[in-house]
C-alpha cells in the first residue's frame, strides 16, 4: 500500500461524489421530459423514433403493461443478436474469416447480454466477427443499459406518485435515456479513448515480425519457433465507451479492461472507472429530485458510499500482501515497484488500481476487469464475490443498482416499523403485506439461482467438478462466483476454468435470465403497489429515511441478509483457502 | 400484445441500425480524422517492417534483452489469444512456474515480483523500473556495453505516473529493446 495509491482511490471517490448531482438533475430533466440543451439535435429523432414504430409517448402504463413491453423488447434483441451470431460467417465485417458461433456459446451469449450480464464463455477475438460485436454485442449494451434506466425510472415514479395506477411509459423511458444519456456520453467517451491508443478501425488482423524470435512449446508438446505476433484489431473504443457506461462490461477481447488495446493507459483506466459509478451515483440525486426529498436520495448515497469504501480499503490491503509461498521474490512495494501480489495484474495499474476496479465493477454490474480476480488473494478475491452476493447494489449497474438498493429500503422501512411496533412508512406511503412479501421474494430468488446451482455443480465430478481451473477451496469460489456473477447479471468471472461447456452454457444462461427477469417482476409488483397508495401524513411516529441513523440501518439491513445467506459458502470457500495459504498448502 | 410485438420488432431494428452501425461508424471516422494514429494500434514499424504495437508486449528471453513478464496469452505474447494464468494464490501450478522463472532470471538478490508473474492480459507492454534496473548487468554483460550506458538507457525509457498522479511507473520493454538494438548497431 503507498500514499500515491490511496490518493488515486480517494480522488476517484470525490470526483464520483462531484458528479451525482448535476448527472442526477439532468437525468430527472431527460425523464420527467423537460427540456434540455440537447433538444434541437434529439427531438427530432424521438419523435421519427416514436412514428416509425408506432409508440403513443402520451399513453402511461401500468406496471403489467410495463413489464410486458419490457419483455417483449427483451425478447426480440435476444433473437436479432443470436441470428446475427449464427449467420456471421455469410455477413459483411467477418475480416478474419470466422466460423459461424456454435449454437449453445450464442445462446448463452445472447442471454448474457440481453440481461446486461455480459459473461462470456469464448474468446471474442477469435469468435467474433466485427460486425457480431458491434451489431450483435455493443447494441445490447446500449439496450440493456437503457432498460435498466427506465425501470429504476419506474421504481421511482411508484414511490412518487399518489393514487395512480401507471408508472409511465416504457418505450418513451427506453429512448430518452438511449437517446439523451447513453450515446451523447458514449461519443465523446470513445473519442477520448481512442486519443489515449483504444483502437478503433475495420483492419484485419496486423502481423508483426518479432524482434527477437521464440522458441515456444506449442499445444502438440513440440518445440516450434515462433517469429511473427498477431495483433488482434477492431472497431473497440465505441464499444468500451458503451460497455463501461452502461456497466455492461463484455470485453472486445479477451483479456477485457486489461488488454492494452482497450484500457491503455491510466488516464483511460481513470475515466473507465468513473464511467461505471457516474449514472448509478446521479440516480441517486435522481430519487431523491423525484420523490421531493434530495435528503433521502443522500441518505441511500451514503449508504453507497460507506460500502464502498469497506470494499476497497479491504480489496487494497489484501493485494498488498506478498504470497507466503513465493521465496526469493521481492514483493515490497517501493517507488520502483507495485509489489505485492502481481500474478494476473499490469504494471502500469499496479496494485491500487487494480484493486478499485475489481471493486467497483462488481459494486456495480459491471464485470468489465482490468486484473484478474482468480489470481486474487483469497481475502482480496472475496471482495468482488460478496459484493455480487449483497446484490450490487452498491452503487450498482446502471437503472439495476437503485431499484435493487430501493427494495432494500423497503425492508429496512418494514424492520425499523417492527422495531417501533407500528405501521411502516416510506416516504408517506404505508408498506404493507404485499409489498414486504413482493421484496422478500426480490430477496430469496437470487440466493435460490446462485446456491441451488453451485450445489448440483459441485455434485457432479465430471461435468461440475472437472473443468475447474484450481483446485480445493479455490475451486469451490470459482464455481459460487460463476453462479453469482451471472444471476447478479455482473459477468466478471474466476476465469480459469473452462465454462464453454453445455452444462455450464446453458445452466449459466438460466441463472442469468432469471436473476433479471425473474427479479424485475416483483420489483415492477411493489412500483405499481406503491403508485396506489394514499399519502398518510407524517407524525412523530413516523421513521425519518433522511437521517444518518437510517443510512446505518440501512447498511445493517444489506450486510445481515448477506451475511446470514452466504456465510456459510464464504466460509468454505476464500476464507478457507486464506487459512491455508498461511499455513503453507497448496493445490 | 400483438402492438407491442410489432413495436419491439421495428424498435429492435431500427435502433440496430442506429447504434450497431452509424454510432460505431461515425466513432472511426471522427477517430481517423483526429487521431489516426492511435486508432490503429500505434504501430512501430523498422526498415518498412511492421515489427509491433508500441501498445503491446513482445516476448524477450535471451541474455542480452530485457525480459518481459511471463505470459499466458496462447504460447506466449499472441496477441489474438489475450489471456491470464488465472492460476490461484494457492494454486501447485503458479508456485512451481513462478520458482522456475526465480531461478532464470535472479542475479543474487530477490527478483522484483512483477517479473516473474504473468500479466492480466498476457500482453502487458512494461515492466517495473525495479525489474528493468535489475536485468542492467546481465544485458550489458552479454552485450559487452558499459552497465553505466545501459542503466542510463533504462532510466531514460521510466514512463512516471500519468499526470503525476495515476497508475504506477513503467518501463515498456519492446521500445526498451529497440533502442538498445539501436544503440547496439551504432556502436
Amino acid at each position: 500500500m503507498s500514499l500515491n495509491g490511496w490518493l488515486q482511490i480517494l480522488l476517484f471517490i470525490v470526483l464520483i461524489l462531484l458528479l451525482a448531482k448535476p448527472m442526477g438533475s439532468y437525468m430527472t430533466c431527460v425523464f420527467e421530459r423537460r427540456r434540455t440543451w440537447a433538444d434541437p439535435l434529439l427531438g427530432p429523432i424521438e419523435r421519427l423514433l416514436y412514428r416509425m414504430t408506432g409508440v403513443d409517448a402520451d399513453h402511461e402504463m401500468r406496471w403489467t403493461e410495463y413489464a410486458l413491453a419490457m419483455l417483449v423488447f427483451s425478447g426480440a434483441t435476444l433473437v436479432l443478436t443470436y441470428v446475427v451470431e449464427r449467420l456471421q460467417a455469410v455477413l459483411p465485417l467477418n475480416v478474419q474469416h470466422l466460423p459461424a458461433v456454435a449454437p449453445d456459446v450464442a445462446l448463452n451469449t445472447a442471454i448474457s447480454f440481453t440481461t446486461n450480464t455480459n459473461w462470456q464463455s469464448y474468446v471474442p477475438e477469435s469468435t467474433m466477427s466485427y460486425l457480431t460485436q458491434m451489431l450483435g454485442l455493443a447494441t445490447h449494451n446500449f439496450w440493456s443499459a437503457a432498460v435498466g434506466l427506465a425501470l429504476a425510472i419506474a421504481f421511482v415514479r411508484g414511490i412518487a406518485r399518489r393514487e395512480s395506477k401507471t408508472l409511465g411509459n416504457f418505450w418513451v423511458d427506453l429512448t430518452r435515456g438511449t437517446l439523451w444519456v447513453l450515446l451523447p456520453i458514449s461519443f465523446v467517451f470513445a473519442i477520448a479513448l481512442v486519443s489515449q491508443g483504444v483502437v478503433q478501425n475495420f483492419r484485419p488482423y496486423d502481423k508483426a515480425t518479432l524482434v527477437e524470435p521464440q522458441t515456444v512449446t506449442g499445444t502438440d508438446g513440440k518445440a516450434q519457433t515462433v517469429t511473427t505476433q498477431t495483433i488482434a484489431q477492431g472497431p473497440v473504443a465505441s464499444q468500451e465507451a458503451i460497455k463501461m457506461l452502461g456497466t455492461n462490461g463484455g470485453g472486445f477481447f479477451n483479456a477485457n479492461s486489461a488488454h492494452p488495446f482497450e484500457n491503455p493507459t491510466p488516464l483511460t483506466n481513470f475515466l473507465q472507472l468513473l464511467s461505471i459509478f457516474v449514472i448509478p451515483a446521479g440516480l441517486t440525486v435522481t430519487l431523491g429530485q423525484m420523490v421531493g426529498s434530495p435528503k433521502h436520495g443522500r441518505a441511500v448515497l451514503a449508504a453507497m458510499t460507506i460500502l464502498f469504501a469497506v470494499g476497497v480499503v479491504t480489496c487494497y490491503w489484501a493485494e498488498a500482501q506478498p504470497n507466503p509461498l513465493m521465496h526469493n521474490v521481492d514483493q515490497a512495494h517501493t517507488q520502483m515497484q507495485p509489489g505485492g501480489n502481481m500474478e494476473g495484474k499490469e504494471v502500469r495499474f499496479g496494485i491500487a488500481n487494480s484493486a478499485l476496479f475489481a471493486t467497483v465493477t462488481t459494486d456495480a454490474s459491471c464485470g468489465a476487469v482490468n486484473a484478474m480476480h482468480d489470481s486474487f488473494t483469497p481475502l482480496g478475491g472475496m471482495v468482488p464475490m460478496v459484493n455480487i452476493l449483497l446484490g450490487e447494489i452498491v452503487f450498482g449497474g446502471v437503472g439495476a443498482g437503485l431499484y435493487g438498493m430501493l427494495v432494500f429500503v423497503v425492508v429496512a422501512v418494514f424492520i425499523a416499523g417492527l422495531m417501533v411496533g407500528r405501521t411502516p412508512e416510506y416516504l408517506g406511503k404505508k408498506i404493507e403485506s404485499y409489498d414486504v412479501q413482493m421484496s422478500m421474494l426480490y430477496l430469496l430468488i437470487f440466493p435460490l439461482i446462485i446456491l441451488g446451482f453451485a450445489a448440483v455443480s459441485v455434485l457432479m465430478p465430471t461435468t461440475g467438478l472437472s473443468v475447474l481451473a484450481n483446485k480445493g477451496p479455490h475451486g469451490l469460489s470459482e464455481v459460487l462466483y460463476a453462479y453469482a456473477s451471472a444471476t447478479g447479471n455482473n459477468g466478471s468471472a474466476f476465469a480459469g476454468s473452462n465454462w464453454n461447456t453445455h452444462w455450464y452454457n446453458y445452466s449459466i444462461g438460466i441463472a442469468m435470465f432469471f436473476g433479471r427477469f425473474l427479479m424485475i417482476i416483483p420489483m415492477l409488483a411493489i412500483a405499481g403497489n406503491l403508485a396506489k397508495k394514499k399519502i398518510v401524513p407524517e407524525s412523530a411516529g413516523t421513521f425519518p429515511v433522511t437521517t444518518p441513523l437510517f443510512t446505518v440501518l440501512l447498511v445493517s439491513v444489506i450486510v445481515i441478509v448477506g451475511a446470514l445467506t452466504f456465510f456459510p459458502a464464504i466460509s468454505l470457500g476464500p476464507v478457507l483457502e486464506h487459512l491455508l495459504l498461511h499455513a503453507g498448502h497448496t493445490f | 400484445m400483438k402492438k407491442h410485438i410489432i413495436t419491439s420488432i421495428l424498435y429492435t431494428v431500427i435502433t440496430a441500425v442506429l447504434l450497431g452501425i452509424v454510432y460505431p461508424l461515425a466513432v472511426t471516422g471522427v477517430a481517423r480524422v483526429l487521431f489516426p494514429k492511435q486508432a490503429e494500434g500505434e504501430l512501430i514499424t523498422r526498415d518498412g517492417k511492421l515489427v509491433g504495437s508500441a501498445l503491446i508486449g513482445q516476448a524477450f528471453t535471451g541474455k542480452g534483452y530485457f525480459h518481459s513478464r511471463p505470459s499466458n496469452a496462447g504460447t506466449g505474447y499472441d496477441a489474438s489469444a489475450s489471456s491470464g494464468s488465472n492460476l490461484a494464490a494457492t494454486s501447485k501450478a503458479l508456485i512451481d512456474r513462478t520458482q522456475a522463472s526465480v531461478t532464470a532470471e535472479e542475479n543474487g538478490t530477490p527478483v522484483p515480483v512483477d517479473l516473474v508473474t504473468a500479466s492480466a492480459s498476457g500482453l502487458d507492454p512494461d515492466i517495473s523500473p525495479a525489474a528493468a534496473l535489475y536485468q542492467v548487468p546481465r544485458v550489458a554483460a552479454q552485450r559487452n556495453l558499459p552497465p553505466k550506458l545501459v542503466e542510463s538507457l533504462v532510466q531514460q525509457h521510466i514512463a512516471q505516473r500519468q499526470l503525476g498522479l495515476l497508475g504506477e511507473p513503467r518501463v515498456n520493454v519492446l521500445e526498451l529493446n529497440l533502442a538498445l538494438n539501436a544503440m547496439a548497431a551504432k556502436d
